[in-house]
C-alpha cells in the first residue's frame, strides 16, 4: 500500500509541476500585460523599467520560469503580490484551511444528508416524494451556487435574520488560539449558509447513485432474508441494502471532491469567505499574477491530495481493492 | 434513433418537460428583439423621473434595475448569449474530444499514451477557476468565454471516447473492414464513429448545461461580454448593487431563467441516458 501512496505522490507532483508550466506561461502569454496592473500612468518609461525589474519582469521568459520554479521549491516563495506588495503565500497560507475546512463541511452534509435520501428513495420508489426528491436535486444542480448563495442571504440573513449574510466571524473578533478560531459558536454560525448552499449543489450526485445502486441491491436475497426474518425497515435499509450499494457513492466522491473545492470559487465569492477561491477571483479583477498563480496550484494540489485520500478511503471500505 | 428517442420521451414526463422548456427558450431566443419590451440597455423613464427599483409591475413585468433598466428584456435577451455560448461550446468539444478519442483508442500505443496523459493532465486543472482566469487574462467576450469552457471540458468526452473505441476495434466488423482492405479514415469514421456518436451526443448534452453555468458564473465575476445583455451579468449588477437587501426580483428571475434552462437540458440528457444506456432501464 505504501508504494501505491508514494507513487500516487509522485504523479501528483509531476502533474502539478507540468500544471505550474502552462499557469506561468498562460499568464505571460496572453495579451494582457502583467504591469499594467501596477503601472501607474505617471511613471516615467525608467521607472516603469525600475518596476519590471524590481519584480523580475524583464528577463526572457525562460529564465523568469526558472526562477519563480527555483523559489518555490528551494524557498516556498510564490513571488510577490503586486496588489499587497507582499509574499503571495503569506496572503494564501491560512486560506488553504478556510477552503478546506469549508469544502469538507459541504461535503460531508452533501454524502450524508443524500446518501440517506437517496436509500429512502429507492425504497419508496414511485412515489411522490421519490419525484419530488429527485426534481429538488437537479433543481439545486442546475441552479448556479452563486444565485442560491444570493437568495439565502435574502431569505435568511437579510429576510429572517437567522444567520449572518458574509464573512467568516464577526468584525473586531479576536480569537486568542488557532482552535479557538474555528470551533467558536460564531464561526459556525458563519458557516451554515455557505456549506449548505455548496452540499445542496452537490446533493444529487450521492442521492441519485445511491437510489440506482439500491434499487438493484434490493431484489437480493440477502435483504429478503432480513425481511423474512422480520427485521425493522429501518436496520434493513441502512444496515443492510445501503451498506453494500455504498460503493459507487465512495466512488463519485474523488470526482465530487475536486469539483467541490474548484466550485467553492463562487460561494466564497458570494459570501465573502476569506479562502482560496474568492482570493483567486479578486487576484483576476487586479491582473495580480502571482497570486492568481498561486492559488490556482494551490486548490490543484489541494485536489490531488483529497483524491489520494478518497482513493485510500476506498480501499478501505472495499477491502477487495488491491493497491497496485 | 430518433423515433426510439420520441418512443421513450411519450412516457417520461420529466424528459417532456425538459423538451418543452427548451423549445419555449428556443423561441424566446429567437424573438427576442421582438418580445423584449425595451432595450435592455436604456434608462427608462416613468412620468419624468428615471424608473430605479420599480417592482415587477404591469409596464416593468420583472421590475427595473437601481439604473431604471427594464429586467424583463434583460433576460429576455440575455437568454440568446446563454443558449449560443451552451451549444457553440458543446459542437466544439464534441468535435475536438471526439477525434482525439478515436485516434487515441484506433491507433493506441504512443499517441494513445501522449494524448491520455494530456487528458489526465487537464483532469488536474480546477475547471471554474481556469475559465475565470483564462477568460480575465483573453478580453472578455463571447468567443474567448466559449474557447475557455471548451479548452478543459474535451477531457471527458475524449476519455469515453476512447474507452469505446478501444472495445469497439475489437469487433468483428472492425476486423472485417480492416481485412476488406478499408483505410484507417474510413474504418475510423465510417465504422466506428456511428458506434460511439451516441455516447457522445450524451456528453454533448452535459457540456451544453456546464457552458451555460460557466458563461453565467464568469459574467456574474465580471467578465462578461460587455456588448451583449446576460443573465450572469444582470445577476453581478444586482450582486455590486447589494440588491439582495432591496430588490428580490432582480436576483429571482435572471437566476430562474438559468435554473430552468439548464433543468431542461438536465431532464432531456437523463432521458437520453435511458435510451442510449438501455441497462438503466432496469431500474426504473
Amino acid at each position: 500500500m505504501w508504494r501505491f501512496v508514494i507513487r500516487r505522490c509522485g504523479q501528483a507532483l509531476v502533474t502539478l509541476l507540468l500544471l505550474s508550466a502552462i499557469v506561468f506561461f498562460m499568464f505571460r502569454l496572453l495579451p494582457a500585460d502583467p504591469t499594467a496592473a501596477m503601472v501607474d500612468a505617471a511613471l516615467s518609461p525608467e521607472q516603469i523599467a525600475e518596476l519590471k525589474a524590481e519584480f523580475g519582469l524583464d528577463k526572457p521568459l525562460a529564465v523568469q520560469y526558472g526562477l519563480y520554479l527555483k523559489n518555490i521549491l528551494l524557498k516556498g516563495d510564490f513571488g510577490t503580490s503586486f496588489f499587497y506588495k507582499q509574499p503571495a503565500l503569506k496572503i494564501l497560507g491560512d486560506k488553504i484551511l478556510n477552503t478546506l475546512i469549508l469544502s469538507l463541511a459541504a461535503i460531508l452534509v452533501a454524502y450524508t444528508v443524500g446518501s440517506i435520501l437517496g436509500a429512502l428513495m429507492a425504497w419508496y420508489r414511485g412515489s411522490a416524494g421519490e419525484v419530488a426528491g429527485i426534481v429538488v436535486g437537479l433543481v439545486f444542480r442546475a441552479a448556479p451556487e452563486f444565485w442560491v448563495g444570493m437568495v439565502f442571504v435574502m431569505l435568511f440573513a437579510y429576510g429572517l435574520g437567522w444567520l449572518p449574510h458574509s464573512g467568516m466571524r464577526e468584525a473586531g473578533y479576536v480569537a486568542e488560539s488557532l482552535a479557538a478560531k474555528y470551533l467558536s459558536l460564531d464561526f459556525l454560525r458563519h458557516l451554515i449558509l455557505p456549506a449548505t448552499v455548496a452540499a445542496l449543489h452537490m446533493l444529487s450526485t450521492p442521492m441519485l447513485l445511491l437510489r440506482n445502486a439500491m434499487l438493484e441491491v434490493r431484489r437480493e436475497e440477502y435483504v429478503e432474508l432480513a425481511h423474512a426474518k422480520g427485521l425493522p425497515l429501518r436496520r434493513i435499509i441502512f444496515r443492510h441494502a445501503a451498506r453494500n450499494a455504498m460503493l459507487p457513492v465512495v466512488t463519485s466522491l474523488a470526482t465530487a471532491i475536486g469539483r467541490s473545492v474548484g466550485g467553492m470559487v463562487l460561494v466564497e465569492y458570494v459570501f465573502s469567505w476569506p479562502g482560496l477561491g474568492r482570493e483567486i477571483v479578486l487576484a483576476a479583477t487586479r491582473y495580480d499574477f502571482p497570486v492568481a498563480q498561486a492559488a490556482f496550484l494551490m486548490i490543484a494540489g489541494l485536489i490531488m491530495v483529497m483524491n489520494i485520500l478518497a482513493d485510500l478511503l476506498y480501499g478501505y471500505l472495499d477491502p477487495r481493492i488491491v493497491y497496485k | 434513433m430518433l423515433r426510439q428517442i420520441w418512443q421513450h420521451l411519450r412516457r417520461d414526463p420529466l424528459g417532456l418537460t425538459g423538451v418543452g422548456l427548451l423549445t419555449f427558450f428556443v423561441l424566446v431566443a429567437i424573438f427576442a428583439p421582438v418580445i423584449a419590451p425595451y432595450d435592455p440597455e436604456a434608462i427608462l423613464r416613468l412620468d419624468g423621473e428615471i424608473a430605479r427599483l420599480h417592482p415587477p409591475s404591469r409596464e416593468f413585468w420583472f421590475g427595473t434595475t437601481n439604473m431604471g433598466r427594464d429586467i424583463f428584456s434583460g433576460v429576455v435577451l440575455g437568454s440568446r448569449i446563454a443558449l449560443k455560448v451552451g451549444i457553440l461550446a458543446a459542437l466544439l468539444v464534441t468535435f475536438v474530444g471526439t477525434n482525439v478519442g478515436l485516434i487515441a483508442g484506433y491507433y493506441g500505443g504512443i499517441v494513445d499514451t501522449l494524448l491520455m496523459r494530456l487528458v489526465d493532465l487537464l483532469y488536474g486543472i480546477p475547471f471554474i477557476p481556469f475559465v475565470i482566469v483564462l477568460v480575465s487574462l483573453l478580453k472578455p467576450s463571447v468567443t474567448n468565454i466559449i474557447l475557455a469552457v471548451s479548452a478543459l471540458t474535451w477531457r471527458s468526452v475524449a476519455r469515453i471516447v476512447r474507452s469505446q473505441v478501444l472495445t469497439l476495434s475489437q469487433r468483428p466488423f472492425v476486423k472485417a473492414a480492416r481485412v476488406a482492405g478499408a483505410s484507417d479514415l474510413r474504418i475510423i469514421y465510417r465504422h466506428i464513429l456511428p458506434n460511439v456518436l451516441p455516447i457522445a451526443m450524451l456528453e454533448m448534452s452535459f457540456v451544453v448545461s456546464w457552458a451555460i453555468v460557466s458563461e453565467a458564473s464568469v459574467s456574474f465575476i465580471g467578465f462578461g461580454d460587455p456588448t451583449v445583455p446576460s443573465w450572469g451579468k444582470l445577476l453581478n449588477g444586482a450582486f455590486v448593487a447589494g440588491a439582495v437587501r432591496f430588490a428580490p426580483w432582480w436576483v429571482a428571475f435572471p437566476g430562474l431563467a438559468i435554473v430552468l434552462l439548464v433543468l431542461a437540458v438536465f431532464f432531456i440528457t437523463r432521458s437520453l441516458e435511458t435510451v442510449i444506456n438501455p441497462r438503466l432501464k432496469g431500474g426504473e
